[in-house]
């Protein structure tokens, strides 16, 4: 059902999923959304499955009008989102009426919004993903951003959720700030560095370079050393891996990375810290914090447990309760962590 | 995880890798998500709420042990029917020059090996191939093209490769097939997979064209074979 109208697409605003998996194998990127915290998080606000097609909005949000009714959810950065006149509240679902237009006055926290809407965006599946990739012009609509005139379709018959409205509670809700400290698990090539190249990963603050995408983050600052040369035999790149080319600085690969390749990596940021990374403006810090497997897989646990929490809005005493169970997880988490 | 079989191109190495790959895709281990053979290693994608590193490498272990009941399937040579030179092969006479030989002794050359297929990554649907002879070598262009049509054949050292999609790119290009690599309505979306070996076969411009047309009417049928070696 044709539900969206775009006015205007904005920078660079995207259909996005989960990501498009077992096709790696023939050299196609899984893409899917940046964040997925952010893109999970607001599935879930609609009653969508995790893996319905959402937007992926970044920086400069779009003009988004509305045909039909529809309940929404907008998660991750704060774009400056206002429904008609009114701010859009973000992190919770939202029922929109016919004729009211969505637009963004401007990044305020983080880069990329996600919207979500109830029953998931329909465009065809491609390699079993809806995950816009550019460069191959696969999947999303037409393979590319949105632009002014596309339709949106949303599919099944019943866009507004029964039911009352949704929430993350407010103590799990992301911050993003303009400094991000991300863990990583050294490795897989991590001896092909000097002790003082690993040294200086480890203990420099590196600037998020303009030249940041979907692809990778490139950072500047402190090369990094290598023992023989930055060329190995090409193998798999995981999502996160820290490859660190000749000129020893580090790029973070990300949803549309090559499928392999040449470089060695030192080290891979783990899933959980992925959404801060993707939320990182240019010119934003970033260090990194070397961990061992067993936090890792708290880490993805302790943000499990935060999507968990999504539930109905209540108000008065309830949000200080939420506030303790949130405190306990952190508390938690960072017990896990030690 | 990364399972590594080591750290040269070499087929043997490159065997065992696609051995281990078919042994997890035959036994659906739980967790997996993904997998990614290269030259010499395979990347294991888990989910860390199903599985654990622990116990994905004792059950990988497990299966690298029985590898004898998977056995590869025997492989096979795909022909690429390939128009040399001219428009299509702009740089053909540069690689024989640069070698010394005809552009018929190149062609004869490049066409008179099977190249295996080590691995598929770079763009979807490129593969990376091995066994180019160095009597064609040729250095990449110094100034790479901003747009190399679909089907380019090239060179680039000791590398030879087919451009899946249009792409920019700084490879000797020798020749074009009319056969589509990568076409993501198909399944599987490549013809031509790891493991593998690509056979090119000289082709008239006539030829490449009445090809293109029974591409385009959906009644070519690609010349695989069977390899007895």
């Amino acid at each position: 059902m044709k539900t969206i109208e775009v006015l205007d697409g904005g920078m660079l605003t995207t259909v996005q999923d989960l990501g498009r998996f077992g096709y790696q194998r023939y050299g196609v990127p899984t893409s899917g959304a940046l964040d997925l915290f952010s893109m999970r998080a607001a599935n879930r606000l609609v009653g969508n499955p995790d893996d319905a097609a959402g937007l992926e909005l970044t920086l400069i949000g779009p003009r988004l009008e509305f045909v039909v009714p529809a309940t929404i959810a907008l998660t991750g950065a704060d774009l400056g989102a206002r429904l008609g006149d009114r701010p859009l509240p973000r992190w919770e679902s939202v029922v929109v009426e016919p004729g009211a237009v969505l637009s963004f006055s401007g990044p305020q926290d983080g880069v990329r919004a996600y919207l979500a809407v109830a029953g998931g965006v329909d465009v065809p599946e491609v390699l079993g993903s809806r995950a816009t990739y550019i460069r191959s012009r696969l999947g999303g609509i037409a393979g590319r951003k949105l632009e002014a005139g596309d339709a949106v379709h949303v599919s099944g018959d019943r866009p507004v959720l029964l039911g009352g409205a949704l929430q993350l509670p407010v103590p799990h809700r992301p911050i993003y700030g303009h400094a991000h400290l991300l863990r990583v698990v050294l490795g897989p090539q991590d001896d092909r560095f000097t002790p003082n190249g690993v040294h200086t990963f480890l203990s420099s603050t590196y600037s998020v370079s303009p030249q940041s995408d979907r692809m990778g983050y490139r950072l500047a600052g402190a090369a990094i050393e290598h023992l023989r040369g930055p060329d190995i035999v090409s193998d798999g790149t995981p999502l996160g891996a820290v490859q660190v080319a000749g000129d020893g600085v580090p790029i973070v690969l990300l949803a549309d990375r090559g499928t392999a390749g040449g470089y060695t990596k030192i080290a891979t940021v783990i899933g959980p810290d992925i959404p801060r990374l993707a939320q990182a403006a240019p010119g934003d810090e970033v260090t990194f914090d070397s961990v061992g497997l067993d936090d890792a897989y708290a880490a993805v646990r302790v943000q499990e447990a935060a999507l968990a929490t999504i539930g109905p809005i209540r108000h008065g005493p309830d949000v200080a309760r939420l506030r303790k169970v949130a405190a306990v997880v952190a508390t938690v988490a960072s017990l896990q962590r030690r | 995880m990364i399972v590594e079989f080591g750290d040269s191109i070499d087929p043997a190495i490159n065997r065992r890798v696609r051995e281990l790959f078919l042994a997890i895709e035959r036994a659906a281990v739980a967790g997996v998500r993904d997998l990614v053979p290269t030259y010499r290693s395979l990347l294991v994608s888990y989910d860390p709420l199903r599985t654990t590193f622990d116990s994905l490498r004792s059950h990988l272990s497990e299966l690298d042990a029985h590898l004898a009941d998977t056995p590869l399937p025997p492989p096979r040579v795909v022909e690429i029917p390939t128009a040399y030179g001219g428009t299509f092969g702009p740089d053909l006479g540069f690689v024989a020059g640069h070698n010394h030989l005809t552009e018929d002794e190149a062609i004869a050359i490049h066409a008179g090996t099977d190249y295996l297929v080590y691995m598929m990554g770079f763009s979807p649907g490129f593969t990376y191939l091995g066994g180019m002879s160095e009597r064609i070598a040729a250095p990449r262009l110094k100034t790479p093209r901003t747009a190399i049509p679909a089907g380019s054949v090239g060179i680039a050292q000791q590398q030879t490769g087919i451009y899946p999609v249009e792409s920019p790119g700084g490879w000797q290009l020798i020749g074009r097939t009319p056969v589509s690599l990568f076409d993501p309505s198909r399944h599987p979306p490549v013809v031509v997979e790891a493991g593998d070996y690509i056979r090119f076969v000289p082709v008239t411009l006539d030829r490449y064209s009445a090809i293109q047309d029974e591409i385009q009417r959906g009644t070519w049928t690609l010349p695989v074979w069977g390899v007895t070696t």
